[in-house]
């Protein structure tokens, strides 16, 4: 990767069309390098999630046309909410491939064309319309589903053992969850207020999120991601190219996705895949992935390790920028990727491993800058315009690897000292798919 | 003549603009720069021929007051699902039809308190995914006569069905066993 640029993310850009969004985000990610003129562009891959909010089919055609890049190659990406994750692999593929030298990845969604309720009827169109849908049509039902099995397995069953009363023991441990959940939304938040480009930037305490209004029990607003309008673009080349371009270039050394069911209610309760430093015997009594866990999250982290080497991610990665697209999976992806063992997920947050050193929080976080996840402040906090968030998430890391955040956001709050490698991570569906990259200095 | 429609009213904030176009159909967005957009209401709305196809034997069966499950014909694979599938997901193999329980329990609960638009006027509902004796999968259902305070993982439920059914999911629904 050789550069890249972005929008702001906002709740609507009624001035600018998806097209003018892309053209914003490409023109800044060219000036910065100034022998990258056009002409040197191989192609292009373009992502948007839904045609429904662009209401435009062809869409990925008119952002080709309108940057100017006709005749060249281009495909347009979709793979539910991990369209910018994928789309980020897609030029990384034509070019791994020796198809392309220089492919552009750009993504955007204009998603405030539509009221937020009927906005979430366009996502929740991307589960089951036989099954799912029409029971009520809603994410964060689904999402609110997963994360009370997932307390009632490692919670409910741990530090709640000991409660005989089976309700009671399901409601302290939901609360205990929520609190925990809420530790995340707080992290997230507040790291945004460092990022010129995060549509909801806030300090917020624990009490602040439980007391947000409830959307899904026990999901509360401040938990959740918005709807946004919003633009990324990513230039990848290959390495005889990149110096040409910049003298702080980033390597892609590992691409990972995995899948599974679209149904929730079809989740297999087998066995772990296990990672390097995991055991059969770790998870003995557990069965897996049911509702509580994300097996393609897994299936992505480990394919993306193996590539890059990777056998210890909590050691050997600098941050991640993980799909939060809930405060819930956000927990539920630092076991995934294997910063923690499945059920550490909780006690993980409270160590304040996830959190930034720099930053001081409203509550304890000793561990805090073990392995950041995300800095930016996540989708929580950055905002979802889905097609352009895995890319965005590309683009955050490419800085923070280069050590270019200062010049980028102004401040260097978010700047990782020495960082060498990132990981970012996007997420579609119940955790129908996801893709996980490897970025590495490469310089 | 030259047609003299007069501009749309001129709004700061995105909010009033939807609200405007909601009222008149158009509007005028102004930004921080100065810079105006246009904004119309432009409506959509389509029925879709939708088969259920394979599925079919299951929504007919609810109309009938019957739960179906199906199961993979292969042995020894012989998966059971309780979200019937026309083909099992680990073998491969065609599966048949077979009769749920109509009582299982609660694998996992959420009571909504928000939708879709779509689902808005029906807020709040309990969604619950139901396990069942001998099915290898799960059901996702509405749950009803009980409120959030009453619901736990492992409760356990029954179905009811829809005298009118409108062949949908929602034409069979859970309660708890009392």
């Amino acid at each position: 990767m050789v550069t890249g640029g972005l929008t702001k993310f906002a709740k609507a850009h009624p001035a600018m069309d998806f097209r003018l969004m892309v053209k914003r985000a490409y023109d800044a990610a060219v000036k910065e390098v100034p022998n990258l003129t056009k002409d040197r562009i191989t192609g292009s891959r373009i992502s948007y999630f839904s045609d429904h909010f662009s209401r435009q089919l062809k869409a990925a055609s008119m952002v080709q046309d309108y940057l100017g890049l006709n005749p060249k190659g281009s495909v347009r990406i979709e793979w539910g909410g991990a369209t910018g994750g994928e789309c980020f692999q897609a030029a990384y593929e034509a070019v791994a491939s020796g198809r392309m030298d220089v492919c552009l990845a750009a993504g955007y969604e204009t998603m405030s064309r539509v009221a937020t309720w009927k906005g979430n009827e366009f996502i929740a169109l991307a589960s089951d319309t036989n099954f799912d849908f029409p029971l009520g049509g809603f994410y964060t039902g689904y999402y609110a589903l997963m994360v009370v099995r997932h307390i009632y397995e490692y919670l409910r069953k741990t530090r709640f053992a000991h409660v005989k009363d089976e309700r009671e023991a399901q409601k302290l441990a939901i609360a205990e969850g929520c609190r925990i959940m809420s530790l995340v939304s707080v992290k997230n938040h507040q790291n945004a207020l460092y990022n010129p480009y995060a549509q909801y930037p806030k300090k917020l305490t624990v009490e602040d999120v439980l007391r947000s209004e409830m959307i899904s029990y026990p999901l509360t607003r401040e938990q959740i991601c918005t709807m946004s309008d919003g633009a990324a673009v990513a230039i990848l080349c290959d390495e005889a190219r990149a110096k040409e371009f910049t003298d702080k270039p980033i390597r892609v050394i590992g691409v990972g996705t995995g899948t599974d069911t679209m149904r929730l209610a079809d989740r297999p309760f087998g066995e772990v895949p296990l990672m390097p430093k995991e055991r059969a015997s770790d998870y003995a009594t557990l069965d897996y992935p049911g509702v509580h866990s994300f097996r393609a999250g897994r299936s992505a982290g480990l394919e993306a390790y193996k590539m890059a080497g990777i056998t210890d991610p909590k050691k050997e990665l600098d941050f991640i920028e993980l799909h939060d697209a809930y405060a819930s999976s956000e927990i539920q992806t630092y076991e995934d990727l294997g910063l923690c063992k499945y059920g550490e997920g909780y006690s993980f947050t409270e160590s304040g491993a996830p959190f930034l050193k720099g930053l001081k929080y409203p509550f304890a976080t000793p561990k805090a800058g073990e392995i950041p996840v995300n800095p930016s402040g996540g989708l929580i906090a950055c905002g979802h315009p889905v097609g352009a968030t895995g890319l965005m998430q590309g683009v955050f890391a490419f800085w923070q690897l280069q050590g270019t955040i200062k010049a980028h956001y102004g401040n260097a709050t978010l700047q990782i000292p020495n960082a060498k490698r990132g990981a970012i991570h996007s997420h579609a569906g119940t955790g129908s798919s996801v893709t996980v990259s490897i970025l590495e200095r490469g310089f | 003549m030259a047609p003299n429609r007069p501009r749309p009213p001129t709004y700061g904030h995105f909010k009033e603009v939807q609200a405007e176009i909601e009222k008149s159909g158009a509007a005028l967005f102004k930004d921080a720069d100065g810079v105006e957009s246009l904004v119309i209401r432009y409506p959509y709305s389509i029925n879709y021929i939708h088969s259920y196809a394979e599925d079919t034997p299951f929504f007919l069966g609810l109309a009938e007051g019957r739960l179906r499950g199906s199961r993979c014909t292969a042995r020894p694979c012989g998966f059971v699902f309780a979200t019937p599938r026309g083909h099992c997901m680990v073998c491969g193999s065609a599966t048949e039809w077979i009769d749920l329980p109509n009582r299982g329990r609660i694998h996992a609960w959420t009571t909504c308190h928000f939708g879709s638009e779509a689902f808005l006027k029906e807020t709040p509902y309990n969604l619950a995914l139901v396990e069942f004796d001998g099915a290898g999968s799960l059901l996702l259902v509405r749950l009803k006569d009980c409120v959030e305070s009453e619901i736990y993982v492992g409760m356990p439920v029954e179905a009811r069905f829809d005298p009118n059914p409108k062949y949908s999911i929602t034409d069979v629904w859970f309660v708890p066993v009392r």
